[in-house]
C-alpha cells in the first residue's frame, strides 16, 4: 500500500475546497476528498499532461450564489451579436434573459436548478465534469420535438462579470428526425473569473444538429468547458468551435457514436493570443459499425501563446466500416509560440479507414515573397496568408450567414492580435 | 531604365557564388532576351531583381531609373514598377485569386499615393484583360494558382502583369508549359504592353518565343556572367549551333 503524504494546497485549491465544502450537491463530498488528497491534476495525470491545471490555475473565485444583486444582463448586452437567434442568457450563474415560454415552436425548455444530468459519456480523469456536478447551480434543459425543423438558432449566451465563478450545466435533447442549431457563446469581463459549463447533448435517430462553441473570453478568464454528446442512428452532427480569448481554456468534446450510419464533423479554429493557454481535447468513440467522422482544427499562435490539441479516436471491435479522419494544423508565428498536438488512434476493429495528421509550420517564405513581389506589404501579405489558413475551415458551411459571421470574428481578432 | 553593374551574388549564409559580375543595361522601350544553359543563373538574376532575400549581393549595383534598388523591399520595388513573371508561380491555398489581385493592385496604388480602385472598376479591368488572355473568370474565383495547369499558371502571371502595368517586366521562361496557341495569345498580350516607356527582360531557352516577342537585344548568360551580347540574330545562331562555340570563344 502506498502511503500518501498530504500535499500542500495551492491558493486555487484552497478556495476550491472552500467552495466545495459549501456546496449542497451530494456529488461534492467525493470531489472534495479527491482534491484534498491529490490536488488539481498535474502533468502526471495523462489527460492533463499538456495542461497542468495545478500550476496553471491561479485562483478559484468565491463560491457562486444563485441570487446576487450585482448579477445583471449588462455583460450580455456587451456581446456583439453573432447571428440572429433566440437568446437564453446567463450572467454568472443566473439565468437573466430569454423567456422560456417564448421558445420557437417545437422547442420546450426550462431553466432551473433541479437534478443534474449525469455525464452520458464516460471520460477519463474527468475533472471538469466532476467539478461541475459538485458545484453546478443551474442550467437550461431543452427538448426539440421529433420531426421539427427549427430554423432559428438557439443561443446559450454566457457572461461572467466580476470576480466570480460560473458553474452551469445544460441538457439538450433533439428528437427523431428533428433538426436545430445551437450556439454556445462565452464572453467575460477582463477580471479574473472562472467558468465551468458542461453541455450534454442527445441526438435521437435521424436528428440533425449544428452545435457552435463561440468563445471570446476576457484575458484573465479561466474556462473549463465540456460538451458531451450521444449520437443515435442516422444522426448528423456538426460541431464548430471558435476559441478567440481567455487566459486558460480547456474545451473538451466527447462524442459517443452509438447509432449506425451516423456522421460527425468537427471543425474548429483556435486563435491563441499572447499569454493565453488554449486546450482542445476531443474523444470520438465509434461504438457501432458504419459511422463516419471528420475532425479539422486550424490554430494560429501569433506571439507567446500556448496551444494544445488532444484528439482521440476509439473504434470498438464491432465498429467495422468506421471512417474517421482527423487533422490539426498549426501556424506558429514566432519562436515564443508553442503548440502541442497529441492525436491518438485506438482501433480494435479491422475493417476501418482512420487517419490523422498534425502539422506545425511557420508562414512559407516563398508564399510571402510571391505576394510581396506583387506589391503587397509584408504585414498585409502575412495577414492574408494567416487568414487564408484559418478561414478555410468555415468556408462553405451550409449556414452561410453563420460561416460569414465566424469569419468576420476571425478577421477582427487577427487585425487586433496578429 | 535598368542598369545592372558588375553584379556579384551568392546564396545568403553560404559560399555558393551564382552571379559573377553581370553587366547589363536595358533602355526604356527595349526588349532584352537572356538565354543560357540550365543552371547559369538566369532565375537567380530575376529573383535578385525582384528583391528575394535568399541571396546576398557581394559586389555591384542595380539601378532603376538611375537609383539603386538594392535597399528596397520586394513590395517597394513592385510599387516602383518592377514585375517578375515567375518560372514556377506559387500555389497559395485559401487566397482566392480575385482577392489577391485586388490586394496587389490596391497595395501598389496606395504605396504610390493613388486612390484605391472601387470593386466595379476592378472587376471591369480584370474581365477585360482576362478575356484578352483567354482566361475564364471562374478560374479566378479559385485559390491563387492552386490546381491551375502549367499553362494556366503562366497565363495568370501575364494577367497580373497586364493589370499591374509595371515599367520593367522580367519574364522567366514564360513560354514553358504553354501550348502553341497559348504561346501566341500570351505573346500578343506581351506585345500589346510594349511601349516606349516599358522595358522587358525575357528569359527563355527557345527561339520560338522570340519569333513572337521579337527582342531588341539578346544576351548569353553562362556561369553567372554575360559572355556574349547581340541583336535578335544571336538567338537564331544559338538555335542553330548551341552554346558550345560561344562558350569556347569566351573561355
Ligand atoms: N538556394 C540555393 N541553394 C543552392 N544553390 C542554388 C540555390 N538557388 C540556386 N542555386 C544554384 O544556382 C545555380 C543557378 O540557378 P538558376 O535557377 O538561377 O539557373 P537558371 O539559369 O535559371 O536555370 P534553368 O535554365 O534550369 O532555369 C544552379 O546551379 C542552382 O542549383
Ligand atoms: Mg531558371
Amino acid at each position: 500500500m502506498n502511503i500518501q503524504t498530504k500535499i500542500t494546497h495551492t491558493a486555487a485549491e484552497e478556495s476550491l475546497l472552500a467552495a466545495l465544502a459549501q456546496s449542497e450537491r451530494e456529488e461534492a463530498a467525493a470531489v472534495l476528498e479527491h482534491i484534498e488528497d491529490r490536488g488539481l491534476p498535474t502533468r502526471r495525470v495523462e489527460a492533463w499532461h499538456y495542461t497542468d491545471l495545478r500550476t496553471l490555475m491561479r485562483n478559484f473565485p468565491k463560491a457562486p450564489k444563485a441570487i446576487d444583486s450585482e448579477f445583471s444582463s449588462e455583460g450580455l448586452s456587451e456581446m456583439a451579436e453573432l447571428v440572429d437567434g433566440f437568446n437564453i442568457g446567463f450572467s454568472n450563474t443566473s439565468h437573466v434573459q430569454g423567456i422560456v415560454g417564448d421558445l420557437p415552436d417545437g422547442v420546450a425548455g426550462v431553466v432551473g436548478d433541479g437534478p443534474i444530468t449525469a455525464n452520458p459519456v464516460p471520460v477519463k480523469d474527468d475533472y471538469i465534469g466532476q467539478m461541475n456536478s459538485a458545484l453546478c447551480e443551474q442550467g437550461a434543459i431543452l427538448t426539440v420535438e421529433p420531426g421539427k425543423s427549427i430554423d432559428t438558432p438557439i443561443i446559450l449566451a454566457h457572461t461572467c462579470a466580476g470576480e466570480t465563478a460560473s458553474v452551469l450545466r445544460h441538457k439538450v435533447s433533439v428528437g427523431e428526425n428533428a433538426s436545430a442549431t445551437f450556439i454556445e457563446r462565452h464572453h467575460s469581463s477582463t477580471i479574473a473569473n472562472h467558468q465551468n459549463v458542461v453541455s450534454n447533448l442527445f441526438l435521437e435517430k435521424g436528428a440533425k444538429v449544428v452545435w457552435v462553441i463561440d468563445q471570446e473570453l476576457g484575458v484573465e478568464t479561466t474556462r473549463l468547458g465540456q460538451l458531451n454528446i450521444v449520437l443515435g442512428e442516422e444522426a448528423d452532427l456538426t460541431i464548430l468551435v471558435l476559441n478567440a480569448g481567455g487566459k486558460l481554456v480547456r474545451q473538451e468534446i466527447h462524442v459517443a457514436v452509438n447509432g449506425e450510419n451516423s456522421n460527425v464533423a468537427i471543425k474548429g479554429v483556435n486563435l491563441i493570443g499572447e499569454g493565453s493557454h488554449i486546450d482542445v481535447t476531443t474523444t470520438l468513440a465509434h461504438n457501432v459499425p458504419n459511422t463516419t467522422a471528420t475532425e479539422l482544427f486550424r490554430n494560429v499562435v501569433p506571439a507567446g501563446g500556448k496551444g494544445v490539441f488532444q484528439g482521440q479516436i476509439r473504434v470498438a471491435q464491432i465498429a467495422q466500416k468506421t471512417d474517421a479522419q482527423m487533422a490539426c494544423n498549426t501556424l506558429l508565428l514566432t519562436d515564443e509560440s508553442d503548440f502541442s498536438a497529441k492525436p491518438e488512434l485506438e482501433i480494435f476493429a479491422d475493417d476501418v479507414v482512420c487517419a490523422h495528421g498534425a502539422t506545425v509550420t511557420d508562414i512559407d517564405d516563398n508564399h510571402l515573397f510571391y505576394l510581396r513581389a506583387r506589391g503587397i506589404s509584408e504585414r498585409d501579405a502575412r495577414a492574408l496568408l494567416v487568414k487564408a489558413f484559418v478561414e478555410e475551415v468555415f468556408e462553405e458551411l451550409d449556414n452561410e450567414a453563420l460561416g460569414k459571421a465566424l469569419i468576420a470574428r476571425i478577421e477582427n481578432w487577427l487585425d487586433l492580435n496578429a | 531604365m535598368i542598369e545592372i553593374k558588375n553584379l556579384h551574388v551568392k546564396i545568403a549564409d553560404t559560399d555558393t557564388k551564382i552571379l559573377n559580375g553581370v553587366n547589363l543595361t536595358i533602355k526604356p522601350g527595349e526588349v532584352a532576351a537572356i538565354m543560357g544553359p540550365n543552371g547559369s543563373g538566369k532565375s537567380t538574376l530575376s529573383y535578385v531583381l525582384a528583391g528575394k532575400d535568399d541571396y546576398e549581393i557581394t559586389e555591384g549595383d542595380i539601378l532603376f531609373n538611375g537609383e539603386s534598388i538594392l535597399e528596397m523591399s520586394p513590395d517597394e520595388r513592385a510599387a516602383a514598377g518592377v514585375f517578375l513573371a515567375f518560372q514556377y508561380p506559387l500555389e497559395i491555398p485559401g487566397v482566392p485569386t480575385m482577392n489577391f489581385l485586388k490586394a496587389a493592385m490596391n497595395s501598389q496604388r496606395k504605396a504610390r499615393g493613388e486612390a484605391e480602385m472601387t470593386t466595379p472598376e476592378f472587376i471591369k479591368a480584370v474581365k477585360g484583360e482576362a478575356s484578352k488572355l483567354g482566361i475564364d473568370m471562374v478560374m479566378l474565383k479559385r485559390a491563387l494558382n492552386v490546381g491551375f495547369s502549367g499553362g494556366e499558371k503562366k497565363r495568370a502571371e501575364i494577367l497580373q502583369m497586364a493589370l499591374l502595368a509595371p515599367k520593367f517586366c522580367v519574364m522567366d521562361e514564360t513560354d514553358s508549359g504553354l501550348d502553341i496557341d497559348a504561346l501566341k495569345v500570351v505573346s500578343e498580350g506581351v506585345n500589346a504592353l510594349r511601349s516606349p516607356e516599358r522595358s522587358f527582360l525575357v528569359i527563355t531557352h527557345y527561339q520560338r518565343l522570340l519569333d513572337h516577342i521579337v527582342p531588341d537585344t539578346v544576351h548569353v548568360l553562362y556561369k553567372g556572367k554575360i559572355i556574349k551580347s547581340g541583336g535578335k540574330e544571336l538567338a537564331l545562331e544559338l538555335e542553330e549551333n548551341g552554346y558550345a562555340d560561344i562558350i569556347g570563344e569566351a573561355a
